[in-house]
């Protein structure tokens, strides 16, 4: 990780929200306005996300949740607004992003390890270096899958496990997921939510995921951003104080419970609101 | 168990009863003999046209005008096609133009290029090559119109310049659609070919090898020449098949 010599920048002096302050905010999101035709999905939204930690995105149906992660990443256009890492625009900073749908984000002409090494490729790493690196990251995180397949000879968790580290491969600064597990079977997200939470303790890299699942948002965050219906708005952003790496122990947790209740208030007082 | 191990020779079936009933036909003497010989003189026939007789000769011109059509045709549809996926207002204005010509009959095309070419391989084979390419073009254009979205925006994400995501992914997503056209492409071509070769001026070919056999009333070997032609047809399919199989081994998945 390259974190150390971004001490040194100046830092944007942007109040941190009230609720569970942290130190230093990796993204800053200033007036963020964004519409699809008659529906305002974002007006003059404000929002910073702390450095190093795992955020999950959860809201009501249609409030925006993908739209903020695809416009923090670049996927889509704001209408207007400023998002800054570090100070920071995008094109100046290293970051991953992980489809929902795994199957149609892979490239099935590559193998698997083709796949996972293939944004080094984009950057113009040398080949004997992409080599390097890729294995790099696969002895590091222990996957063991054997990556001379073609994704579509692969289980749908096991391609969603090459897309994540697709993202990884690069050693980003961020790392974007849009409902990843929502396409695999209840078995398959109860094992990939335990290799995001390794993967995570394991790199520390800031994670930002969008889940319609309120236990895995609230299970795999130190944070969750809860938002209103839109124009949308944060309702909460509420800290999980549990320890990691947390485990199905974790899900009786009376602390926990006792989150996953308050963010379930929170959502059904925004849906209502309507 | 027992039945799944015969599964592949299932295919055989069709062939040994269509033979039978053939066999019968004649033996019988269902079908006047002259017009319909019997299995056994119509395969000697075709063994002696492709064995060193004028059927081989036949039988290679064919080939090579149909290839020949069929290179020139994707030498020129796949780029455009290409270009033309690329840009949906230039497909949408050319749409029609295309859909039109791939719907005109290229058979009715010939008076036209004989005017421009002559009687000689340059009409035939760019007859043929019109109608592949319109064909080819079609297809191409499709697919890369067709290229999942996803996987452009999963390139562009990782900050894939355009040229670079046309180059590793749009052109990649196309290759399953260019091969279903490129089949349909060389089909269309033999069956312009054939045609082609029966009633423009022709000297040889498999078209004129059935024109000419029927002309003469020499049934056998108006029937090998058939089957020649059968037999290329089936094969040409079977080839872009297998090249596909190998090539572009995630089509389909």
């Amino acid at each position: 990780m390259s974190a150390a010599p971004q001490a040194l920048r100046p830092q944007p002096s942007v109040p941190a929200p009230a609720s569970g302050a942290f130190k230093r905010p990796h993204v800053t999101i200033r007036g963020l306005s964004k519409r699809f035709g008659k529906s305002i999905i974002y007006d003059n939204f404000d929002l910073d996300l702390p450095r190093g930690e795992l955020i999950s995105v959860f809201g009501p149906n249609g409030c925006g949740k993908s739209t903020l992660i695809n416009i923090v990443a670049g996927l889509i256009p704001p209408d207007a607004g400023q998002i800054l890492f570090d100070g920071m625009r995008l094109d100046e900073i290293k970051f991953g992003y992980v489809f929902q749908n795994y199957r149609e984000a892979l490239f099935p002409w590559l193998r698997a390890f083709d796949n996972i090494s293939y944004p080094l490729k984009v950057m113009q790493v040398p080949r004997v270096e992409r080599r390097a690196r890729t294995e790099k990251l696969v002895a590091h995180l222990g996957v063991k899958i054997d990556l001379n397949l073609y994704p579509y000879q692969m289980s749908g968790g096991q391609q969603q496990l090459v897309s994540i580290m697709r993202a990884l491969v690069v050693e980003p600064e961020i790392l974007f997921l849009d409902e990843p597990f929502s396409a695999l079977d209840y078995e398959m997200t109860l094992f990939m939510r335990e290799q995001l939470q390794r993967i995570f303790m394991e790199t520390g890299t800031t994670t930002v995921l969008v889940s319609h699942d309120l236990e895995e948002a609230v299970f795999l965050a130190d944070r969750v951003l809860l938002l209103s219906r839109h124009p949308a708005r944060v309702a909460d952003f509420t800290p999980v104080a549990a320890v990691r790496p947390r485990t199905d122990a974790t899900l009786s947790d009376v602390e926990f419970v006792r989150t996953k209740a308050y963010c379930l208030e929170v959502f059904q007082r925004e849906v209502r609101r309507a | 168990m027992k039945s799944e191990k015969l599964r592949p020779l299932l295919p055989v079936i069709g062939v040994v009863g269509l033979l039978a009933i053939w066999s019968l036909a004649t033996w019988q003497q269902w079908v006047d003999p002259v017009l319909l010989p019997s299995p056994i003189s119509t395969f000697r026939a075709l063994w002696h046209g492709m064995d060193g007789g004028a059927l081989g000769f036949d039988f290679a011109k064919t080939v090579y005008r149909t290839a020949a059509a069929t290179a020139i045709a994707a030498v020129i549809a796949i780029p455009l096609g290409i270009v033309l996926g690329s840009s949906e207002r230039l497909y949408l204005s050319l749409e029609f133009v295309i859909d039109f010509f791939r719907s005109t009959p290229a058979s009715a095309m010939f008076p036209l290029f004989l005017v421009l070419f002559g009687v000689g391989d340059e009409t035939k084979i760019s007859v043929a090559a019109f109608g592949a390419i319109l064909v080819i073009l079609f297809n191409v254009a499709y697919g890369v119109m067709n290229a999942r979205k996803t996987r452009l925006l999963a390139a562009k994400v990782m900050g894939a310049s355009q040229l670079r995501v046309l180059v590793d992914v749009t052109l990649l997503e196309s290759l399953p659609q260019t091969f279903v056209g490129l089949r349909n492409g060389v089909s269309l071509a033999l069956v312009i070919i054939v045609v082609a070769e029966m009633f423009i001026g022709s000297q040889d070919g498999l078209g004129h090898s059935v024109f000419e056999a029927q002309q003469l009333f020499e049934m056998p070997r108006m029937y090998a020449a058939i089957f020649a032609a059968g037999v290329l047809g089936y094969g040409l399919n079977l080839l872009f098949i297998l090249i596909e199989r190998r090539f572009v081994h995630w089509s389909g998945k």
